[in-house]
């Protein structure tokens, strides 16, 4: 096989967990690499990946074309009523606006699209290029939400002012202007706020039934089937649920600090994490028994059915190895946990965003022998997909076509996937998916199984 | 056309930026790494894209700008990017493409690049550096489509002795037309320089190991032999002559240039195969004359079927111009003919085919998105729309059957192994669209006819 190098500059992201070692901490936090082919975007990607779910507001992307074309309806989040956030709308700048400035544009813009919409408010996504050419769009946002009299909210996300994260926060930060201005009138004092969950395939859905059950309000979820009045009136909730931590720990720090609601970290993935999420919600409300009972009357009735449906997925799947290749680490925690009840170990586990505390504890859960990755990119995910012989990668769409070329399954666990594997049922789907890509018999021809080339 | 609403920002593109072309065009060179001078985002955004399409890995690798960059100028980046890229993937061409951001700062990329190549000779091979300028905030992708083409002859071809070789300048077609073009020259038994050609590098088979770069596409070296043809046959006929590489190897080396649309339909390929007997003194082989005997039985078979249907045509506005030829010979009359593009001359080219084209009432419209045509389609009632994947949102909206060709198809399997070009393909385009009539009529029945 080819020797496959890994770029000078690249080593300290990259480390192998052996046990009786003191080995130092993962490099991560750092931007990527030039010339690196990086999976990871920009910080416009990080803002729009955030407020993207928000169905009854326009979403208008300040720049040329591409920004808005490549983000058009690319994702899987569902909506249950309006629909505003699979449309695209750019204001396409050509070379004139370039030169003398894109704010006229802009105003016009928005001043039409809100008046043939009618949304609930406007996110106004700033590119690279407005950045340099220097429009200065929280004038035009202030000057059309006073025409208007829905908010204007500026996203400072241009693409180059930092990595993936400073997009989630400037997400984050469109987010805190709307908070608070809501009625938080008749919400109970049992309610939570569900945070960073997108509701991809209907997952917040699944989630918020279980809350929902357990008799607690869900005030607002950030910003999954999102609405804009929803989001004005979160800051009445008790508790921020957070999930997919990388994007709106932020958000939920301000709030703590602003409105003096706690928050908590959970997972919506695998049997034990999405058991954990519901009693960890119950313990915050000790005064009422009733929640807690209520949450294990859940967990076991599903755990009941969910049980005896896996142990087919895991019989065939006992002794496959699994790569992991997310966005945030977070993720990869549960993942790891909810592949070893079905049988599989990890040998791969990486993100794009992760931090030293998340590489840290990463490293505590790993097998010996695993590769932790950060910021990886398809040589070096090749590379140790091959060596460590996964059978399986978890990724989205910019890694399935290194698994499928390499000939081993692949799981979709990002924005675009379009079956819910949130919540106990979503255990079920990521099992079956799982067992339906590592185990169908394609990869019989692969060259990797001594298939012909 | 007046609009419901005043329309000032673009809604629902019906077209992808300047960089993206060029990104797939540097894919069809051997051995070649595209490389996006600006954010990650662009790069990793464009890898997504075409990945939706194509199923293929495609590394596209980024300068990697942050605000440094941005103020102090994005030389640094770009000569440590260029480093690093020949040391993980041993390129031997690196495909430059420029984006909104570079280009806006004003980066002097044939000057930095000079410096990388004086700076970093080390002993080891230097790539060759192919630079194209793809500023996102001029035209559409298929501008950079042409940009990187003619970037490419332009960095390495050469004068020589004439060769009885022809060049073949495909336009952004699929891989499977790129390797039925391959086919017919083969056939013709002269040599050929199809460039680009990503028909194996993105459309290939399974890895026993990694590679960092595919195998397949058009060797530099058989570039650099353009200037030496007999002729060059360019598909395509929006694109301006100072974009043209077939034109830029007839001034600077005098290689004849022959523009024809992309040849879709019966009266296309008759000229495209007349072409290559005239250049090559050869007789068409057998098989094509099979396949054109085929085609025209197979109108005779089918024509009922599609006689007066109304149609709406969008995408790149050469893929359009083709498929209008193609439509007018089994008697439709698109009710419109749309594009993202806006080269001013898509009505001209059409109107050169067509010469009717307003008394069959066709209209005709260059720099439209798809709120635009879902208006069109609203008042014109067609009873299909033939494009990309991007016009399922108004297809499903108005209940309008969508046929779909060209890039992106993303919500059906196998957009890479379509075939638009040639009698095979306009064969493959003849039977899909009267299937669809058929399918449609046979699901409006209540009867549940079995023989349609």
């Amino acid at each position: 096989m080819e020797h496959l190098g890994i770029l000078e500059g690249r080593q300290k992201q990259i480390l192998e967990k052996r046990s009786g070692m003191t080995q130092a901490d993962i490099a991560c936090d750092t931007s990527s690499l030039s010339g690196s082919v990086s999976q990871r975007a920009c910080v416009f990607c990080g803002s729009r990946v955030v407020l993207y779910p928000v169905a009854d507001a326009i979403h208008l992307v300040h720049g040329p074309i591409g920004c808005a074309a490549y983000t058009w309806d690319i994702r899987g989040a569902v909506s249950s009523g309006p629909e505003l956030h699979r449309l695209s709308f750019s204001t396409d700048l050509q070379e004139m606006d370039v030169i003398y400035g894109g704010e006229k544009k802009l105003y016009t813009s928005l001043i039409e699209l809100i008046e043939q919409y009618k949304p609930k408010a406007a996110f106004i996504y700033s590119t690279c290029i407005v950045g340099l050419i220097g429009d200065d769009i929280e004038a035009v946002c202030r000057k059309v939400a006073r025409e208007t009299g829905i908010p204007v909210l500026p996203v400072h996300s241009e693409g180059f002012k930092g990595t993936k994260k400073d997009g989630y926060k400037a997400a984050c930060h469109a987010l805190m202007q709307l908070i608070g201005t809501g009625s938080t009138e008749d919400i109970s004092k049992y309610s939570i706020n569900i945070l960073g969950e997108f509701n991809l395939a209907g997952e917040a859905w699944i989630i918020r039934q279980y809350y929902e059950k357990m008799g607690i309000e869900v005030v607002s979820t950030l910003t999954g089937d999102g609405r804009i009045d929803a989001v004005r009136r979160a800051h009445g909730a008790s508790l921020n649920v957070v999930q997919c931590s990388g994007s709106m720990t932020w958000l939920a720090k301000e709030m703590e600090e602003k409105y003096g609601i706690p928050f908590i970290r959970v997972s919506y993935f695998g049997i034990e994490d999405m058991s954990k999420s519901l009693y960890d919600v119950a313990l915050k409300f000790p005064e009422r028994p009733d929640i807690m009972e209520a949450a294990k009357q859940i967990v076991s009735e599903e755990v009941k059915t969910l049980y005896p449906s896996l142990q087919k997925f895991k019989k065939a799947l006992t002794g496959k190895k699994a790569a992991i290749y997310v966005g945030g680490a977070f993720k990869t925690f549960s993942l790891i946990k909810a592949l070893r009840s079905i049988g599989m170990s990890v040998v791969l586990a990486g993100s794009q965003t992760g931090n030293k505390d998340d590489y840290a504890r990463l490293r505590e859960m790993c097998d010996e022998g695993t590769v932790i990755v950060d910021d990886s990119n398809p040589v070096e995910l090749s590379k140790f997909i091959l060596e460590k012989g996964a059978d399986l990668l978890i990724g989205g769409v910019k890694e399935r076509p290194i698994a499928f070329k390499l000939g081993i399954g692949f799981c979709d666990h990002n924005h675009e996937r379009k079956i819910p594997l949130a919540g106990f049922v979503g255990m079920y789907n990521f099992a079956l998916e799982v067992y339906q890509s590592v185990m169908s018999p394609v990869w019989q021809f692969a060259p990797r199984k001594g298939g012909l080339q | 056309m007046s609009h419901e609403h005043a329309k000032t920002a673009t809604q629902n593109a019906c077209k992808l930026c300047n960089p993206l072309g060029a990104c797939l065009a540097f894919r069809g060179i051997e051995n070649c790494v595209p490389f996006l001078h600006g954010s990650q985002g662009c790069a990793t955004y464009i890898r997504r894209y075409l990945i939706s399409h194509y199923k293929e890995p495609i590394d596209i690798a980024s300068s990697n700008f942050h605000e440094e960059s941005a103020v102090f100028g994005g030389s640094h980046n770009l000569k440590v990017g260029l480093k690093n890229v020949s040391n993980q993937y041993k390129p031997e061409v690196i495909g430059i493409a420029t984006t909104c951001l570079s280009e806006t700062i004003g980066d002097d990329v044939p000057m930095i690049l000079r410096e990388y190549k004086k700076e970093f000779k080390n002993g080891l091979p230097m790539p060759i550096l192919i630079h194209a300028s793809t500023p996102s905030y001029q035209g559409s992708h298929i501008d950079g489509f042409h940009a990187a083409v003619h970037a490419t002859v332009k960095a390495l071809a050469v004068k020589g002795s004439r060769q009885r070789l022809i060049n073949l300048f495909p336009n952004m077609v699929s891989p499977a037309d790129m390797r039925y073009l391959k086919e017919i020259f083969r056939d013709f038994g002269v040599a050929f320089m199809m460039m680009p050609d990503y028909s194996q590098t993105m459309d290939g088979g399974p890895w026993g190991e990694y590679h960092r770069i595919p195998p397949g596409g058009t060797p530099a070296s058989a570039v650099a032999g353009s200037g030496s043809a007999t002729a060059s046959i360019e598909f395509g006929s929006t694109l301006a002559s100072e974009k043209s590489a077939a034109d830029y190897l007839d001034v600077l080396f005098g290689v004849p240039a022959y523009h024809l649309p992309l040849p879709i339909g019966i009266k296309g390929n008759d000229r495209f195969f007349s072409l290559l007997e005239t250049l090559t003194g050869e007789k068409r082989a057998e098989k094509y004359e099979d396949e054109r005997r085929r085609l025209v039985d197979a109108y005779a078979d089918g024509h009922k079927y599609v006689f007066d249907k109304k149609v709406i045509i969008y995408g790149e506005e050469d893929l359009v111009i083709g498929m209008v030829a193609f439509l007018q010979e089994i008697g439709i009359a698109p009710l419109l003919c749309a594009s993202g593009g806006k080269s001013g001359l898509l009505k001209k080219r059409i109107e050169e085919l067509v010469p009717d084209v307003d008394e069959l009432g066709i209209k005709v419209r260059e720099g439209v998105d798809f709120v635009d045509i879902e208006e069109e389609a609203k008042i014109l009632q067609p009873d299909f729309l033939i494009g990309n994947s991007k016009g399922y949102t108004m297809s499903r909206k108005n209940k309008i059957p969508l046929i779909r060709l060209g890039f992106p198809i993303h919500d059906r399997f196998g957009g890479q192994r379509m075939h638009h070009l040639g009698y095979r393909g306009t064969q493959e385009l003849f039977d899909r669209i009267v299937n669809t009539v058929i399918e449609q009529r046979q699901n409006a029945s209540s009867i549940g006819y079995t023989y349609m």
